[in-house]
């Protein structure tokens, strides 16, 4: 029986991007992804933004056919009276559709919140650190940030530590006065969380999305993305089986030494879990290996879902009123509408008009028409469930929709509306929360998924977490994997 | 012509602590008012024949009881009497209790689920944990980050030394704390939704944040940090209410040589040279003076009171960007009698504690809905208490004086100012509340007095009517309070400081930003701060 260095499992952007790293360094490595397809919730994606780029440039995925249509995607925001402004590439890097006083207050605010995003971006492609003296954490690094930080001058570092925790509602209303500027910006801030722009810590969400870079449109769509990926790690030598769920792990003396698929049995030395954490401990670990605490720490992850997918076929391109279609579109008012619609999921009720965010995949490279949408906000359950809800919430879209573009429901020929149920019940993602775990501050670096176990270790020796429910969390892009197969290695070699 | 050595521009509770270590250091001291009597937000009124009402601030716990000693309150009249327990009135006619005794509580809880009674004792740890590491920290001079002084650098180190004394565990404990919604946190510990409501009352008071809001277990903890008697969390009443804290301040104050000038509003701080030299007050005449300290908030005090040129830019932008959005309402009742809750058992001694009719965090989530649209909650929370169930000195023999705290109520009604109709709208909404707990308890009311954010700001001179002089979020706390660069009690204007709850550590009647601000002044003259004998803080 053939054992490894290593088992993957999971086949999502993170599984693929660990086992890239490992066998980069040698190993020899296995994946196991449970669905037919790999890629996981990237399926779900229309545009990438944080795609790692050690990835992409160390396993060489141009090479492997990764190219853009559009590696700068501007955004529009759109109006119900045509009075559309559009977003250039860059988080704003130009701005068209606003006075000219507007314009320049966003410059000075973009300037700022840049700046500061930079100043996070490097704490994503680290381990954590412990709060704890003599642990291995990297001191050189952090000191490295802090002095970073400080070196900015008194005023950076002033206005750092009062917008830390800042809600993004307040920021936005004290530097502009353009409400489809701020409610573009608020919407942005809070895709995929279970947050409101007036909630406290917001802001920081936007710095995060900020530091990941432009809007880029890969030829191909995401999938592309993956099919690099897959190719590129084959051609290191990394295994795969795709259609093979894993049912346990196999543990002795608190040391994994495999995985059990179907009746066999396959032994690592080490075992990654690129899945959700409460999956991989509940399930295939199992509570009789773990003390009590630690389960009902891992039982108190939040993973509520607050995004629902959409997608629709179309007879022909619709009109958004005029906007240009290679865009991507958002349906955000202001910053005082995306709150309103988010009042709603705090009760677990779905947004009455959503808001939400569009692409045309056919705008970027040709071919038949489909819309996909990503529309917030719609709750894991909401009351009555969704077999009840579903229908009403899709009437809520398309009349959204119709407002923005009118006659576009007469061009639909196929509806899929995907809930945080579907999601979850496709692609694993418990909640329909696509980061495996709602990314907050309470739970990001060193408290992702929760302190003490934030290093991609876990209590069971050889089995490591390095899916989006560890840090820097989701979105396409490969940080986590890379990151804990980053910190195999550094062990190995300690 | 009189100089003083300091001018307090505001004779709210923490103007006159100021004062009273001022003037016990030795200094000619000066307090000036603009309402005819002393106490901003802490004050006893007579509105109606007969009745006392703390028509304010109602209940006292934060007030530092190294204050109270130094200032020697108790002499000049000061005595908290504690309250008992409380209780949530239930909107299917049952009510969940809490009491003075452990057990008792306890029982109480596991009548509603078993399991949270169990959950009750580490919940109450883990809390007091975190108000222990906190305490020291209130009468600290908070530290600029960005200052290489000495004094700057020992803070953060002293801060750091605090932290690093926590086991690793405890410290990933207490960032999540400060940065999670008492929602999420209460969920972490309890299953019952009106155990949960009662415990999550305290992160809401004075707040433009709702339960689910991040930040929200701060502004528990904030709430907790007080004590009575040494039992740290408890709340009181002070005899005669709360104008009997600052009646004793002021007894104090004039004890130790000091003046008070009631009656008189200040229209601008003046300043010489970019030195702030003495005060104008309304109707011509100037108070001269070495240092002016200001009691009132940081956007009146920079905004009104002060001349824009004599202030750099960028302070300005950032005290009209410092957040003082007002949220709660009040209504003083007097009363003929005492109500009957008709949740409560006959006897129960729960009506001499804090009653609550909000019997689950979706309804006080709700409540804050209402305000962010700019409306007033159609739903209130509302923070019943009846002081005269203890305290027999605020009503005629038999009658009782009712404290109504509420939440929420905006600083504008959809933007445009309050009208007497908004204002009375309301107070009917909050009065039909009680009397659906309360059959028969319109026909008790011989008195009401509404107060709204406009209220608040009008007579009190709060702006927009926050209590707490400025919201209390981590951007605005500690060395963000209430700007960064300027979070040490001192203003970009020589010898004009600051002492108010725009100042770290913030709103409540706690005294603490008053003393710390005497402090610093103190420093700067080589004096030290007069105390009592040393006071262990726990």
């Amino acid at each position: 029986m053939p054992s490894y260095d290593a088992i993957v499992i999971g086949g999502g952007t993170n599984g693929l991007a660990a086992a890239g790293r490992l066998a980069k360094a040698g190993q020899k490595v296995l994946l196991l992804e449970g669905r037919a397809a790999l890629g996981g919730g990237a399926e779900l994606s229309h545009l990438i933004n944080v795609l790692d780029d050690r990835v992409e440039k160390e396993l060489q995925l141009a090479k492997h056919g990764l190219s853009y249509a559009d590696d700068n995607v501007s955004t529009t925001a759109l109006s119900p009276n045509g009075e559309h402004f559009v977003f250039g590439g860059s988080f704003g890097e130009t701005l068209s559709g606003v006075s000219a006083a507007e314009a320049k207050a966003w410059s000075e605010l973009r300037a700022r919140l840049v700046a500061h995003a930079a100043t996070l971006k490097p704490f994503k492609q680290m381990t954590p650190p412990r709060l704890a003296q003599k642990v291995g954490n990297d001191l050189v690094s952090l000191a490295k940030l802090g002095l970073g930080l400080r070196m900015r001058g008194k005023d950076a570092l002033q206005d750092f530590l009062r917008l830390l925790l800042i809600n993004v509602f307040d920021v936005l209303d004290d530097e502009l006065t353009d409400d489809r500027l701020k409610g573009l910006i608020a919407h942005d801030t809070v895709l995929g969380a279970v947050m409101g722009p007036r909630s406290p810590n917001s802001l920081l969400l936007l710095l995060n999305r900020i530091a990941g870079g432009a809007l880029k449109y890969p030829k191909g769509g995401v999938a592309s993305v993956t099919v690099a990926m897959s190719k590129a790690i084959t051609a290191l030598g990394v295994e795969m089986r795709t259609g093979t769920p894993v049912k346990s792990l196999v543990i002795e003396n608190d040391k994994v030494v495999g995985v059990i698929i179907g009746e066999e049995r396959i032994d690592a030395k080490r075992v990654i879990s690129a899945i959700n954490p409460q999956t991989t401990f509940m399930k295939l670990v199992g509570p009789r290996h773990l003390d009590v605490g630690f389960v009902r720490k891992v039982e108190a992850i939040r993973m509520r879902g607050s995004v629902a997918k959409l997608n629709l076929t179309l007879k022909a391109a619709p009109d958004f009123r005029g906007a240009n279609l290679r865009s991507r579109l958002v349906i955000a008012p202001s910053s005082k509408a995306v709150e309103e619609q988010f009042n709603f999921i705090k009760y677990s009720e779905f947004s009455p008009e959503p808001v939400m965010e569009i692409v045309l995949p056919s705008a970027f490279e040709g071919g038949a028409h489909r819309l996909s949408a990503t529309v917030q906000f719609a709750p894991t359950a909401p009351e009555g469930g969704w077999g009840k809800a579903k229908p009403q919430f899709l009437k809520a879209i398309m009349k959204q929709l119709e407002l923005y573009a009118p006659g576009i429901g007469k061009l639909v020929t196929d509806t899929e509306l995907l809930t945080p149920e579907d999601i979850e019940n496709q692609y694993g993602l418990i909640g329909g929360n696509w980061h495996h775990g709602e990314l907050a501050v309470e739970r990001m670096l060193f408290l992702r998924p929760f302190g003490g176990m934030a290093q991609y270790e876990t209590p069971i020796r050889g089995l490591y977490l390095g899916g989006a429910g560890a840090h820097p969390g989701g979105g396409i892009s490969g940080a986590a994997g890379w990151n804990a197969a980053n910190h195999i290695l550094k062990e190995k070699r300690g | 012509m009189t100089t003083y050595d300091a001018i307090i521009a505001g004779g709210g509770h923490n103007g006159l602590v100021a004062a009273c270590y001022l003037a016990r250091a030795g200094l000619k001291v000066v307090v000036v008012e603009k309402n005819e009597w002393v106490g901003g937000a802490a004050v006893s009124r007579s509105l109606h024949r007969g009745f006392t009402y703390s028509n304010c601030s109602y209940v006292s716990s934060l007030f530092r009881p190294e204050i109270m000693r130094d200032l020697e309150l108790p002499k000049h009249g000061l005595q908290v009497l504690p309250y008992e327990g409380g209780a949530v009135l239930k909107e299917d006619g049952g009510y969940l209790g809490m009491f003075r005794d452990h057990d008792a509580n306890r029982r109480e809880f596991a009548r509603h689920s078993p399991r949270d009674a169990e959950a009750y004792d580490r919940y109450a740890r883990d809390v007091l944990r975190h108000c222990r590491f906190i305490r020291p920290l209130l009468m600290r001079t908070p530290p600029d980050p960005a200052s290489f002084k000495p004094r700057d650098l020992q803070e953060l180190l002293f801060i750091g030394k605090k932290f690093m004394g926590l086991t690793e565990h405890e410290r990933y404990e207490m960032i999540r704390f400060w940065t999670m919604s008492i929602s999420d946190f209460l969920d972490e510990y309890f299953e019952s939704k009106v155990i949960k409501a009662y415990l999550a009352v305290s992160a809401i008071i004075g707040t433009a944040l709702g339960p689910m809001s991040p930040g929200s277990a701060y502004v528990l903890l904030h709430h907790y940090m007080g004590d009575v008697d040494g039992n740290i969390g408890a709340w009181g009443f002070a005899r005669g209410g709360m104008g009997s804290i600052t009646k004793a301040l002021a007894a104090s104050f004039q004890a130790a040589g000091g003046e008070i000038r009631a009656g008189k509003a200040i229209e601008r701080v003046l300043v010489k040279d970019g030195r702030a030299v003495g005060v104008v007050l309304e109707g011509g005449d100037d108070l001269y003076g070495k240092r002016v300290v200001s009691n009132m908030d940081v956007k009146r005090t920079f905004l009104k009171c002060v001349e824009e040129k004599e202030l750099p830019q960028p302070f300005l932008k950032a005290v009209r960007n410092f957040k003082i959005r007002g949220s709660s309402g009040k209504l003083n009742i007097a009363l003929d009698g005492l109500p009957t809750f008709k949740a409560l058992p006959k006897g129960a001694p729960n009506i001499r504690g804090d009653l609550h009719f909000t019997d689950s965090i979706e309804r006080m989530e709700r409540a804050y809905d209402d305000w962010k649209a700019g409306h007033f909650s159609r739903d209130p929370f509302q923070d019943v208490m009846i002081p005269t169930t203890i305290d027999p000195t605020m009503a005629p023999p038999g009658k009782h004086f009712m404290s109504c705290f509420v939440q929420y109520a905006p600083p504008k009604i959809e933007g445009r100012e309050w009208t007497d109709a908004d204002r009375d709208a309301f107070g009917k909404t909050c009065l039909h509340q009680i009397e659906k707990y309360a059959p028969g308890f319109k026909k008790l009311v011989l008195h009401v007095e509404v107060r709204t954010p406009r209220e608040l700001e009008k007579e009190v001179g709060l702006t927009e009517g926050n209590i707490f002089q400025g919201e209390l979020t981590f951007d605005q706390l500690l060395f963000n309070r209430p700007v960064p660069g300027a979070a040490q009690y001192r203003s970009p204007i020589k010898d004009l400081w600051m002492c108010g709850s725009s100042t770290h550590p913030g709103g409540g009647v706690m005294g603490a930003p008053g003393r710390n601000a005497a402090a610093e002044i103190l420093r700067d003259l080589k004096t030290p701060l007069p105390m009592s004998e040393p006071y262990a803080v726990l």
